[in-house]
């Protein structure tokens, strides 16, 4: 099981992560779990997972973007950005824009190739919560969230950059 | 020059102890080669063919006496006595061994230098003209914008995984030294409607496999949004820039497969949504960073002082000298110095600690502490004064500085190549050592005037050789070293990108087939017709045929 950490401490994941976009009959098969799936299920499957029991958050991919979820992004208590190879920093982007055009106040969640060396970006782009590739350490991945004092941009974690406040 | 404060000290510190631990994690094999990679290179650590290689950033140029001195020992403690100055103002050690990285690091810090986004896939190193805040044809000073920028763009965490690497120049002068149009990103300092200044920016430029001049994507930005206008264009980037081919996944290709009326829309879509956030630049930040490039404390002197006219007249080594490698000077009764790293038998750009030492106390005693290093990898005394430069010339010449060749054939760009750089085709600093052989004669260099020679290794041409006015290649035929040579390339404000001849030649060959490109330029040049012009006027054609007649 993936470790998780969020709002810098180990705990415990109460959601289940839907991978691929089967069909819909996989709600039926694991009914009332807190379930994340992927942007092209709840485009297809919007009426199957009206009737589902337990909450829905949204993973996107490096390559989707989220404007794609548009109106509906509210709804969502959790919405995961997906790293396929850790070196690919599009979801950097998707955090960002997440946080600061759509102002959305939920769990963004980084899942896939996420390792320790690239928390501290992350966290800077408003990530608030990490699913650990399985081999990471959790307790130095936490400490590695501060790896540096202070940084010089206007970010999601610091919204005043360097300059203006020097 | 900039100076730190305790906020840019304090990253320095961190950064140092992060390097340290991932070093450490790497060497106790909790870090896979792959996963230690980008990390390394945005360290500016390579592993190279011999040995590992680390690259210091020199942001913009600029290096104090006392910079200069750390870098001589390091280059006594941990390298073998030199570094290399490369063509994007760094500096480059081929020697150190990986677990001494961290304290090579260290020492730098002490001095704020460091070794931050040199390489990787990030953005790297700002630059500019040598000649910022002291050229006669300055709009503004750049280094003030440089700085602002090198701050935005150092662990920019959006930014941090870039399809490719990034690189960004600025430019305030009207002739354009920096090669700024074949950045990622260019940057011009120009006047606005107003009157006031502001500036024009380019992106999509690039050497290596296809090169190309940067497109226009803003006409005119205002200094406060300096930042946004970069930070939109960089999101775009990291969003659509590709990333299933290494190959084309710089900027340029983006420009190009998108169109760049496409590219400029989504640029600005973007632009308008973060344009008027915090990263808007205050006023006073903007003076903060200029006050760090005010003038020194220049004397009221006059041009052209008795003492500099009678050793002219008197001295003709030093008189041609004067003439390739010093340059006139925004206050009078000064002048620009560049100190031409291209003595024959040394490969272009590679300094001894004893140099780079004679070089800093050269600077304290005539040039107010500090040089500057250009990407045609000379280094700059840029405030020294007139009467003072026959003095200056005897140092030099005591330390092998005082080539006389600034600008002339001899001053050749060249990347390390197959002696040094893991991914090269073929050699280059033989090529050039034996080009330099070949024109020995400073009389012959003169005459032949301003003309430039760039080698490059292989494909991804840091020696610039696309823009080179003669620029040779390092090519592989089945298994042979082979150059191919282009004709007609500048990064002047003309810019344009150099054509190939023909067929390649073997190393041997080299010297003789430039011998003839520049007969052929020879007879056919008008009064004062410089290299590049005689060829944008007669074409390849005489050139080639020349070339490549068959001896009977
Ligand atoms: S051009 Fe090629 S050979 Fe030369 S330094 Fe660059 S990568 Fe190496």
């Amino acid at each position: 099981m993936p470790k998780l950490i969020k709002d810098r401490a180990i705990a415990i994941d109460r959601w289940t992560l839907l991978k691929v976009a089967t069909g819909p009959e996989v709600l039926i098969a694991i009914p009332g779990k807190n379930l994340i799936v992927p942007l092209r299920f709840w485009q297809d499957y919007a009426i199957e997972l009206e009737g589902y029991t337990g909450d829905i958050g949204i993973w996107l991919d490096s390559d989707e973007t989220v404007s794609e979820i548009g109106d509906a992004l509210g709804e969502f208590p959790l919405i995961a950005l997906n790293f396929p190879v850790f070196a690919d920093g599009r979801s950097y982007s998707n955090a960002r824009e997440l946080r600061e055009r759509f102002a959305y106040a939920g769990e963004v969640r980084a899942i896939g190739d996420v390792l320790r060396d690239q928390l501290y970006y992350m966290s800077r782009c408003g990530f608030d919560a990490f699913s650990l590739r399985h081999d990471q350490d959790p307790d130095s991945c936490i400490a590695a969230l501060d790896d540096f004092t202070t940084g010089y941009q206007a970010t999601v974690a610091e919204p005043i950059p360097l300059f203006r406040r020097r | 020059m900039y100076r730190y404060d305790g906020y840019d000290h304090q990253m320095l510190r961190d950064r140092v102890a992060q390097f340290r631990d991932q070093t450490d994690r790497f060497l106790a094999g909790e870090l896979s080669d792959a996963e230690f990679l980008p990390l390394r290179l945005q360290n500016g650590l390579y592993i190279q063919r011999l040995a590992p290689m680390i690259r210091i950033a020199i942001p913009y140029g600029m290096l104090s006496s006392r910079q200069l001195r750390k870098l001589a020992f390091i280059a006594r403690h941990f390298d073998k006595g030199y570094a290399h100055l490369t063509t994007r103002q760094n500096i480059q050690y081929n020697w150190p061994h990986l677990e001494d990285v961290p304290e090579l690091l260290a020492q730098l810090a002490e001095v704020e230098m460091h070794a931050i986004q040199t390489s990787g896939n990030c953005i790297r190193n700002t630059t500019t003209d040598q000649f910022a805040g002291v050229a006669v044809d300055e709009l503004e000073d750049s280094r003030a914008y440089c700085e602002i920028i090198r701050q935005w763009s150092t662990f920019h965490p959006e930014f941090a995984h870039l399809p490719r690497k990034f690189k960004i120049a600025v430019c305030g002068t009207a002739i354009d030294q920096a090669a700024t149009q074949v950045h990622d990103i260019g940057i011009y300092i120009v006047r606005g409607p107003a009157g006031e200044t502001g500036f024009r920016i380019l992106a999509g430029g690039g050497l290596g496999r296809t090169p190309v001049i940067g497109q226009e994507i803003f006409d005119f930005v205002e200094k406060p949004h300096l930042l946004s206008a970069l930070e939109a264009i960089l999101r775009v980037y990291n969003r659509e820039g590709r990333r299933d081919n290494k190959y084309k996944a710089r900027i340029k290709i983006l420009v190009r497969e998108t169109g760049v009326e496409l590219f400029r829309e989504k640029v600005h879509e973007e632009w308008r949504r973060i344009k008027d956030s915090a990263m808007t630049l205050t006023d006073a930040e903007i003076a903060r960073c200029k006050a760090f490039f005010e003038d020194p404390d220049y004397a009221e002197l006059t041009d052209k002082p008795e003492a500099l006219t009678k050793q002219l007249a008197k001295d003709a080594l030093f008189s041609s000298w004067h003439q390739q490698n010093v340059r006139a000077h925004k206050r009078a009764g000064y002048a620009i110095v560049t100190v031409c790293m291209k003595e024959t038998g040394v490969a272009p750009g590679d300094v001894t600690d004893q140099q780079l030492e004679h070089i800093a106390d050269l600077a304290e005693r005539y040039s107010f502490g500090e040089v500057r290093i250009s990407h045609q990898q000379n280094i700059i005394l840029a405030d020294v004064r007139q009467e003072q430069l026959a003095a200056l010339y005897r140092e030099l010449q005591s330390q092998a500085l005082a080539s006389a060749n600034l600008g002339l054939l001899t001053d050749i760009i060249c990347c390390p190549g197959g002696d040094f750089c893991a991914l090269a085709n073929a050699k280059s600093i033989p090529i050039a050592e034996a080009i330099q052989r070949h024109f020995h004669d400073h009389d012959e260099l003169t005459d032949i005037g301003e003309a430039n020679i760039n080698i490059s290794g292989c494909m991804n041409a840091c020696g610039h050789h696309h823009v080179g006015n003669i620029g040779i290649l390092g090519v592989d035929k089945k298994g042979e070293e082979f150059y191919q040579i282009s004709l007609g390339g500048s990064s002047k404000n003309v810019a344009s990108l150099g054509k190939i001849m023909g067929p390649a030649f073997a190393q041997e060959e080299i010297p003789a087939v430039i011998g003839k490109i520049i007969k052929v330029y020879k007879s056919n040049r008008e009064p004062n017709e410089k290299f590049i012009d005689t060829y944008r006027r007669i074409g390849m054609a005489p050139f080639k045929e020349t070339v490549y007649a068959k001896a009977d």
